[in-house]
C-alpha cells in the first residue's frame, strides 16, 4: 500500500502498540536548551534517574545568551539558568556546545549544520521550533518539559498517532518572493489552527526548487499553523546537503544511507487526510499588521476593516489586534514606519539568509530613525558570512553585526524592543509583546527586513532588486 | 501529580481566542529554573499595567472570581511556543481545569502531565458558558470520571478524553514510572536497531 512519509517513520519508531493506547514512539535524537531542561534534570535527580542514552542528546546555549559581550551576563537569574545546563550536562554526560563553543548556536541552526539531523529519524526538543528539522524528511516536534524529562530517562514518549495533510505549492516563485513569504501566505489563507492534531508534508514544484534552508524557513513555522510538525519528503537536495557533514557517515556507507533516506519519500499515490494546494504565483512578499502570524498580507494591500470579517469573533479579534498595533483599519501596509529591524531567530539567520538581506544592504544606508541589527544562527553562520565579507556590508550600512543566539525573536536577554515601538523582524511570531513588553512585530522575509530597515517604513523589496530578463 | 476527578468552581471568563503562551507567562518569568511559583506571572501583562499596578478591566482581577479554578476561554488555546511554564503557571495561580473549543497540541499535553484538566466542548456551548459566566458568577461541577460538566442551572455537557490520558489525570500517575514497565520493549527495540545497522 502506498504511504506517506509521516506513516513510514511512525511505523519504524514503534516500540509498543496497543489498542486503547498512544504509541510508544522511540526517539533518535534530543535536543536540549538552558530553558526546558532544569526543571527535567531536576526530575531524573530527585527520583534517582540517569539519562538513558546521552549519546543521542545534543545540548546548546541560545535562548538567554548575550549578543553583544560573551563574558557578561548581568542579570544573576540568566546566569543561573546557563551555568545549570553546564552543570547539568556534565552530570548527566550530555554533549554540549556551551556559550563560548564554536559549535554554539540557535538550536534549530546548529543541528542541520552537524548534520545530527538527518531524514527518517524522530527528533525532539523542548521547544515548538524544533518542526524546523522536518525540512530533512525527519519527524521532529516540540515537546514540554515533563515530555523532557520523559524522553532523558526512557529515549521514549507516548504519542497518538497524528493526522496527516498535505500542503502543495504548485507552479513557480515569482521575483522577489522568498520561502518567508510562502509560509506566511499559507498561515495567512488557512489560520493558526489550521494544522492542529496534524503533521504537514509540503509537496509541489515550488518546495521541490527550495534549498534546504529555504525548507528549514518553512518547516521551521509549522507550528504557527498549529500543526504536530511539518516535513518535506527527501531528495537529491536533501542528500547533498549532507554529504561530508559531521555526523553523517562516509564513502560507501554515505551511499547506503542516502539511498534508504530516498526510500522514506512519499509513495506515488498515498493518501492524506486533508490536502491543500496554493499556487506560488498567488504569493507576493508578505508582512503581517496583527498579534499572531495569520494576521497578514501581501506588501501593496492595506490592513483590513471590520467590514472584511462575517464573524463577530473575528471583528473583535481584528479590533483587539490593531489597539495593540496601534494601526488603523484600512491603513496601507507599506506606509506603517518602523523603528527597528531585526535579522535573526531559528526562522531566518542561516547564511542564505543573510546573503540575501545583504545584497540589498549593500552601498545603502540604514534610515537614521531605525535601530538595526544581525544575529546570526550560529557561530559556524557567523564565521562563514565574515568570511565573505557579510559583516562589512551590515556595519557600512549601519547595521549591528551581533554574536549569535535567539536573542530579539523572544528577547529573553537584553536585545528586547521598547515599549511603543515598532519592528520589521524575520522571527515567527508577532505575539503581544513578544519582542518587549509593549513592542509591535511586524513578520517578514529577510529582504524585506533589509529594505525596511533603509527605507525607515515596511515598504516593497521588489523595488530593490533587478528583475532577471527572461530567456529567449 | 496530584489526582484530579471532581471539582466545582465558579468558571473564568476569559473571552478571547488564539491565546498564546506567550501572555500566559511572558518570557521575562522563563528564566528561573523551579517548577513552582509561577502563578503571580500568571497573564502579567494583561494582569497589570506598565507601572506594576492591577488592571482592573481584566477579569483575573475581578473580586467575583478570585477563587475559581476552571478557566475559559475561546479556540486554539495556548498556542505558540512549548513552554511548560504556561501549565506551571495556570495550576500554580489555582486552577485545575480549562474549558475551550480547541487547544494547541503541545499545550494539551504539558497540562494533562500536570494535572490540569483540558475539556473541549463544542464552541456553541463555551461561548454560551463565556455568556453566562461574564454575566453573572456561574457555577459548574466537572466530573472526569463521568466526562460531564454540569452549571448551576442545570444546563449539562459531556466531552471526549482519550482514556489513556483520562486514566493518568484520575490516578496522578507518574508517566516515567509507567513507561520504565516498558523496558523490556526498549531494549528490544534499541538491539533491534544496533543489528540494522
Amino acid at each position: 500500500m502506498a504511504k506517506t512519509i509521516i506513516e513510514k517513520i511512525w511505523e519504524q519508531h514503534i516500540v509498543f502498540e496497543e489498542p486503547g493506547k498512544p504509541d510508544l514512539l522511540y526517539i533518535d535524537l534530543h535536543l536540549l536548551h538552558e530553558v526546558t531542561s532544569p526543571q527535567a534534570f531536576e526530575g531524573l535527580r530527585l527520583n534517582g534517574r540517569k539519562v538513558r542514552r546521552p549519546d543521542l542528546c545534543f545540548a546548546t546555549m541560545d535562548h538567554n545568551v548575550p549578543t553583544r559581550n560573551r563574558s557578561v551576563i548581568k542579570d544573576p537569574i540568566s546566569r543561573k539558568q546557563i551555568k545549570t545546563l553546564q552543570e547539568n550536562c556534565d552530570e548527566f554526560g550530555v554533549p554540549l556546545a556551551g556559550i563560548n563553543h564554536p559549535d554554539q548556536g540557535i538550536v534549530h541552526v546548529i543541528g542541520p549544520e552537524l548534520g545530527l539531523t538527518q531524514p527518517g529519524k524522530t527528533i525532539v526538543c523542548g521547544d515548538s521550533h524544533t518542526s524546523t528539522h522536518g525540512a530533512f524528511g525527519a519527524l521532529a516536534f516540540g515537546i514540554g518539559t515533563s515530555e523532557v524529562e520523559h524522553v532523558l530517562s526512557t529515549q521514549t514518549l507516548w504519542q497518538s498517532k497524528p493526522k496527516t495533510m498535505e500542503i502543495r505549492i504548485d507552479g513557480e516563485l515569482g521575483f522577489g518572493v522568498s520561502a518567508k513569504d510562502i509560509i506566511l501566505a499559507i498561515i495567512s489563507t488557512y489560520g493558526v489552527d489550521m494544522g492542529t492534531g496534524h503533521i504537514i508534508e509540503y509537496t509541489g514544484e515550488a518546495i521541490r526548487n527550495l534549498s534546504m534552508e529555504e525548507r528549514m524557513t518553512i518547516c521551521n513555522m509549522s507550528i504557527e499553523a498549529g500543526a504536530r510538525a511539518g516535513l518535506v519528503s527527501p531528495d537529491e537536495t536533501t542528500v547533498e546537503y549532507l554529504r561530508g557533514r559531521r555526523n553523517v557517515p562516509e564513502g560507501e556507507a554515505f551511499e547506503r544511507e542516502a539511498k534508504r533516506w530516498l526510500a522514506l519519500a512519499t509513495d506515488e499515490g498515498a493518501s492524506y487526510d486533508v490536502s491543500h494546494t496554493i499556487h506560488a504565483d498567488d504569493i507576493s512578499p508578505f508582512v503581517t499588521w496583527g498579534t499572531n502570524p495569520s494576521m497578514g498580507s501581501g506588501i501593496a494591500e492595506r490592513v483590513p476593516t471590520a467590514a472584511d470579517y462575517d464573524k463577530q469573533e473575528d471583528r473583535d479579534a481584528l479590533r483587539q489586534a490593531l489597539a495593540y498595533m496601534q494601526l488603523e483599519e484600512g491603513a496601507p501596509l507599506s506606509s506603517i514606519a518602523i523603528q527597528h529591524v531585526f535579522i535573526g531567530s531559528c526562522t531566518n539567520a542561516r547564511l542564505s539568509d543573510l546573503r540575501a538581506a545583504g545584497e540589498i544592504v549593500k552601498g545603502r544606508t540604514v534610515h537614521p530613525a531605525v535601530t538595526a541589527i544581525v544575529v546570526p544562527g550560529s557561530e559556524t553562520v557567523k564565521r562563514a558570512a565574515e568570511a565573505e565579507g557579510l559583516d562589512a556590508v551590515f556595519l557600512q550600512a549601519g547595521f549591528e553585526w551581533r554574536e549569535t543566539g535567539c536573542s530579539m525573536c523572544l528577547a529573553m536577554n537584553e536585545d528586547a524592543v521598547p515599549a511603543g515601538e515598532r519592528c520589521a523582524s524575520t522571527s515567527n511570531r508577532n505575539f503581544e509583546g513578544r519582542q518587549g513588553a509593549g513592542s509591535m512585530t511586524h513578520l517578514v522575509s529577510p529582504v524585506m527586513a533589509a529594505a525596511a530597515a533603509i527605507e525607515g517604513h515596511l515598504t516593497d523589496v521588489r523595488n530593490y532588486m533587478k528583475e532577471p530578463v527572461p530567456q529567449a | 501529580m496530584k489526582p484530579i476527578n471532581e471539582i466545582s468552581s465558579v468558571l473564568t471568563p476569559l473571552d478571547r481566542k488564539n491565546v498564546d503562551t506567550d501572555q500566559i507567562i511572558s518570557k521575562e518569568f522563563l528564566k528561573r529554573i523551579e517548577r513552582t511559583g509561577f502563578g503571580k506571572y500568571l497573564f502579567y501583562h494583561w494582569r497589570f499595567h506598565p507601572d506594576g499596578t492591577p488592571n482592573e478591566e481584566f477579569v483575573l482581577n475581578d473580586p467575583r472570581f478570585q477563587q475559581s479554578e476552571i478557566l475559559v476561554a475561546q479556540e486554539n488555546f495556548g498556542c505558540g511556543s512549548s513552554r511548560e511554564h504556561a501549565p506551571w503557571a495556570i495550576l500554580d495561580y489555582g486552577f485545575r481545569v480549562v474549558i475551550a473549543p480547541s487547544y494547541a497540541d503541545i499545550f494539551y499535553n504539558n497540562c494533562v502531565k500536570n494535572g490540569i484538566l483540558p475539556i473541549r466542548l463544542q464552541e456553541a456551548e463555551v461561548t454560551a458558558l463565556l455568556e453566562k459566566g461574564k454575566q453573572a458568577p456561574y457555577r459548574l461541577d466537572v466530573d472526569l470520571r463521568q466526562q460531564t460538566v454540569t452549571a448551576e442551572d442545570g444546563a449539562s455537557y459531556s466531552f471526549d478524553i482519550d482514556p489513556y490520558w483520562k486514566e493518568m489525570l484520575l490516578n496522578g500517575w507518574d508517566e516515567i514510572s509507567l513507561t520504565i514497565q516498558y523496558d523490556s520493549y526498549i531494549q528490544a527495540y534499541e538491539e533491534k536497531m544496533q543489528q540494522a545497522q
